[in-house]
């Protein structure tokens, strides 16, 4: 134990890497053998989750050190490896932090809904946040693969937690799509990088600049766009709206934060470490796949503001959200990439908290379209009041943390010439705000149908959202603190300060 | 004694057949299958180190010196296969003793083991001989005794089966008695390093190029290459479970390194690959097996057809890296060899224990079982990943080594028909997953604790192969040696 301390942060084998990956793990161990007693179930559960936000949030401080830690060789020059670096560390911290809060919400969620097969639901999250650790973690291509597909097939059966024909349709959407991509595209990508670089390590300043011509990198850049389906690009999206027949809580943390974080942060590290932005701004290899993300974000922001049923909104807005993460790698601009980076924090706690209020609405009112919402702001004050807050944060109005990166993206399209781009990612607010805003403002300024014979939900239910909505509003605050540690990237070390 | 292993390595189980024939006794045929089984392990494991430390072993059959004599070789090319098949065969010894009990009448079982040691005995001698005819005799007896273990099989079909096999079995067997014939009417001897010395000065011979055809031809039949198939979804369906497992982990295995053994070390791989267009005919082959076999495993009603139609799939991933001929691809084709020999037998063996326990391996059948037997269905998806090549599973690995060697040689179209085959297999695996997940389970099924034997024996082999997948560096390293020795010598 005390050896384990004792290399926490060593700059050669960080103990602290695997321990990481292994908490949820060990705390999936545990909901297993606690599976006869839910109290110490959940518990388990929870301490795992805020035992894993202590120790990621441990890494801050060693966030500018060089931490690796060489798990096992896995084929003859390729091995499984863990690395800190700034991206990482947000996406692993994003992660961390939610998983506890959500844990809480699960709680009120599943007992309130009277959910059959708990253990098996919090068994498969905590190994999905695993997959979202070693993700985060990975040094190599490789590495961040493996934890990849584990993550896409840990959380199939919580999309189909459900067991109905729906869960059955939408499952298998879900997987086919996903391993279709990663297999068909992704790993393609991976072997044809390893055979032009002879690595797969991620490098400051791109793996593979100086090894590739200007087509094989466009067709590369594409094959990986496309290949990380969980980016959720047209038309690889259908996906996610598919697994929105999972339970709410799942949504929340997954489909708003865990996998499709997981995908944004792999284009992100793929641009950065395996294309360099250099190369790719100088090769133009990104251009294509910018249009195509522009594209995806209009037409998802359209679609989310037609439909009706709330999940399916929520989830097309997280369809265009995402699009301007993968806006900001083909801009391939240190500013953009910080932006792109920042939104990946910024829609991850606004969503989730969007999420969450969609399940105390559903588990309390048992109401799933937007136009059944009238009124209920007056009964469930807190909880549209938290959906308020998330709604202006995604929108990137001010003063909660969604405005700044989009600032900092409005920035990168300027700095890079693409004024179109500009325009993209104002209409995309636009929509934001047709697709978002309708829906507090009708629960608090239209009278409701029928006076409504419950009042606000219950406190797991509600406490959450409200928390994760404060965090919007804090991240205004501390935008600046979050994207520091970016500056350690030599790339992105000119990054511009937050007026 | 040490010196007289590679000869034990076939004797132990030659000598069990006999034995198990004449004992009668179901308990003691079944200990002699397992004993020769763990006794070949031990040759295998001990040969191995010393082919590691010391080098190429061979020695004279009878003290009957080479080229006059019959020679045993054991070098890198045929340690994994010796590793792989006598570690098949002691888990099959395992599994088989509860799962035959049920399958099959009482008084027969005896003659099941004698002929498993007869199949073990045949495919060990392919593996260890140096000598050509040798070869073929060997492959004949594992041939025969294949042809009754499948007609041993519950169903009357399991006699059609058999007989199907028989026929399309012997005409392979024939074929490649005409080339090792044909082979030896140009150079006079039959001792494989001495036909591929001998060979060397021969290009341009129309004989000889028959009897790269007649051999390659004949040993593609046993191997099931697409087209010539058509033998195996009904043989290793109809067969009993146990002889499935070992049969669609190591028969068409074996076919594979004989068929290496020929094309690389006895032809050489500038005859048959430089100046005949195997390869090309190869890839094109294997392209076709790759996308039909995965293609018509969608569509199968039973799990047992449905995992072989995979397996004549799976077949193409390996012909695809045998007609690369470049080191790399054959590497991957031999880590393939080892991969799904150990996936496949994984799911049969599943399939044998859903056939002890539901009756049945009929997909209707197997409505909702996951939710009653959720181990043996966790034990299914694992190694159903493998099959569509999904990380952390050793199918992953052979496929990231198929992709590479196929992109170093610029090979677009094969590797974009393994990946679409990759992608069928996730529908055939989807399809079992979502019966098992989804479906309602019916009332009749009669529902008994299952062998303790058997379920170790399913959980070895899944968890061997995420072993595979996690650290490759055994199976890999192996292979790589094996491939280097075999390219080495065809030079």
């Amino acid at each position: 134990m005390s050896g384990l301390l004792a290399t926490w942060t060593s700059p050669d084998q960080a103990t602290a890497l695997p321990v990481i990956v292994a908490l949820p793990l060990l705390a999936g161990g545990a909901v297993l053998l606690l599976r006869r007693h839910p109290n110490l179930r959940e518990a388990a559960s929870l301490v795992g989750g805020i035992a894993l936000a202590v120790a990621v949030l441990g890494l801050w401080p060693a966030a500018g050190r060089d931490l690796r830690f060489e798990l096992w060789s896995w084929l003859p020059g390729l091995s499984f490896e863990f690395a800190l670096e700034p991206l990482g560390l947000l996406f692993a911290t994003l992660a961390a932090v939610l998983w506890p809060v959500t844990t809480v919400f699960s709680i009120g969620y599943l007992r309130g809904n009277r959910e059959t097969d708990q253990t098996r639901f919090y068994f498969f999250v905590a190994l999905t946040i695993a997959a979202a650790m070693w993700i985060a973690l990975s040094a190599n291509l490789i590495t961040l693969f493996v934890g990849y597909e584990i993550m896409t097939l840990a959380t199939w059966p919580l999309v189909v937690h459900k067991g109905d024909p729906d869960a059955e349709r939408g499952g298998r959407t879900y997987l086919v799509l996903l391993l279709a991509t990663s297999v068909g595209l992704l790993l393609p990508a991976i072997a044809w990088t390893w055979l032009l670089a002879g690595s797969t390590d991620f490098r400051p300043g791109g793996l593979l600049t100086g090894h590739a011509g200007t087509t094989v990198l466009v067709v590369l850049f594409t094959l990986y766009l496309f290949g990380i389906g969980k980016a959720a690009l047209m038309p690889v999206h259908r996906w996610l709206p598919a697994a929105m027949v999972a339970p709410t809580p799942v949504s929340a943390l997954l489909h708003a934060v865990a996998v499709v974080k997981a995908g944004v942060f792999t284009v992100l590290k793929v641009a950065v470490y395996v294309f360099g932005l250099d190369t790719l701004d100088v090769s133009g290899a990104a251009r294509p796949m910018m249009w195509v993300a522009a594209v995806t974000l209009l037409t998802a922001g359209v679609i989310a503001v037609r439909s009706d049923n709330l999940k399916r909104r929520l989830a097309y807005s997280t369809v265009s959200q995402l699009a301007y993460i993968v806006l900001a790698a083909t801009l391939a601009r240190d500013v953009a990439i910080a932006g792109g980076a920042l939104h990946m924090v910024a829609h991850a706690i606004a969503k989730i908290t969007l999420f969450m209020c969609a399940g105390a609405i559903y588990v309390t009112a048992r109401k799933t379209r937007v136009g059944e919402l009238d009124g209920l702001g007056r009964t469930m004050p807190w909880t549209f009041g938290a959906f308020l807050v998330a709604s202006v944060s995604i929108i990137g109005l001010p003063p909660v943390g969604g405005m700044w990166s989009k600032w900092l993206l409005l920035m990168g399209a300027a700095e890079a010439d693409q004024l179109v781009m500009m325009l993209v990612l104002l209409v995309g607010s636009m929509l934001a705000l047709a697709y978002l805003m309708p829906i507090p403002v009708r629960a608090f300024f239209r009278p409701p149908p029928v006076a409504p014979l419950h009042g606000e939900a219950s406190p797991a239910l509600v406490g959450p959202p409200v928390l994760t909505a404060i965090g919007c509003a804090a991240l205004f605050l501390v935008a600046e603190a979050v994207i520091t540690p970016l500056s350690g990237i030599p790339e992105l070390s000119g990054i511009v300060e937050l007026p | 004694m040490t010196v007289q292993l590679p000869f034990v390595q076939v004797l132990l189980p030659l000598l069990g057949a006999p034995l198990c024939a004449l004992l009668r006794s179901r308990v003691a045929a079944w200990l002699l299958f397992l004993l020769a089984a763990l006794g070949s392990l031990g040759c295998a494991v001990l040969l191995a180190q010393r082919v590691a430390t010391a080098g190429t072993q061979r020695y004279s059959v009878g003290g009957w010196t080479a080229p006059v004599g019959i020679e045993f070789v054991i070098d890198d090319f045929n340690t994994p296969v010796l590793l792989l098949v006598s570690l098949i065969a002691a888990v099959v010894a395992v599994f088989s003793h509860r799962s035959l009990a049920a399958e099959v009448a009482a008084k027969r079982v005896p003659l099941v083991y004698a002929c498993l040691c007869l199949v073990l005995a045949g495919m060990l001698g392919i593996a260890v001989t140096g000598d050509a005819f040798n070869a073929f005799v060997f492959l004949e007896i594992m041939s025969l005794a294949s042809y009754a273990l499948i007609a041993m099989g519950r169903r009357r079909r399991a006699l059609l089966a058999a007989f199907r096999y028989l026929v399309v079995g012997s005409v392979g067997a024939v074929f490649v008695l005409i080339g090792i014939g044909l082979a030896y009417a140009v150079t006079g001897t039959l001792n494989m390093a001495d036909l591929a010395q001998r060979l060397g000065g021969l290009h341009g011979n129309r004989a000889l190029y028959a009897a790269v055809v007649f051999v390659l031809v004949g040993l593609a039949v046993k191997m099931a290459v697409f087209p010539l198939h058509a033998w195996l979804p009904d043989a290793y369906a109809q067969a009993p479970s146990a002889v499935g497992v070992l049969l669609s982990a190591t028969a068409t295995k074996v076919a594979i390194y004989a068929l290496l053994r020929f094309a690389f070390t006895v032809f050489g791989a500038t005859l048959v690959f430089g100046v005949m267009p195997v390869g090309r005919i190869g890839a094109l082959l294997a392209v076709l097996a790759m996308l039909i076999g995965s293609a018509v495993a969608c569509f199968q009603t039973d799990l047992k057809y449905l995992l072989a139609w995979s397996s004549i799939a799976q077949i193409g991933y390996i012909v695809a890296g045998i007609s690369l001929a470049t080191t790399a691809g054959v590497s991957a084709a031999y880590l393939h060899v080892i991969n799904h020999a150990v996936t496949k037998a994984a799911l049969f063996a599943a399939a044998g224990l859903l056939v002890l326990r539901l009756g049945s391996a009929r997909l209707d059948d197997l409505a909702g079982f996951g939710r009653r037997m959720p181990w043996t269905f966790a034990a299914v998806v694992v190694a159903g990943l493998g099959l569509v090549g999904v990380p952390p599973t050793a199918g992953f690995v052979s496929k990231w080594a198929l992709a590479t060697a196929l992109l170093e040689r610029g090979q677009w179209p094969v590797l974009a028909a393994m990946l679409v085959s990759s992608l069928l297999a996730l529908v055939y695996v989807g399809r079992i997953v979502e019966v098992g997940w989804f479906r309602e389970p019916s009332l009749v099924t009669v529902m008994n604790r299952p062998p303790v034997s058997m379920v170790a024996a399913i959980w070895f082999l899944v968890l061997l192969s995420v072993y595979f997948g996690l650290d490759a560096t055994l199976p890999s390293s192996l292979a790589d040696a094996a491939a280097a020795a075999l390219l080495r010598n065809g030079g």
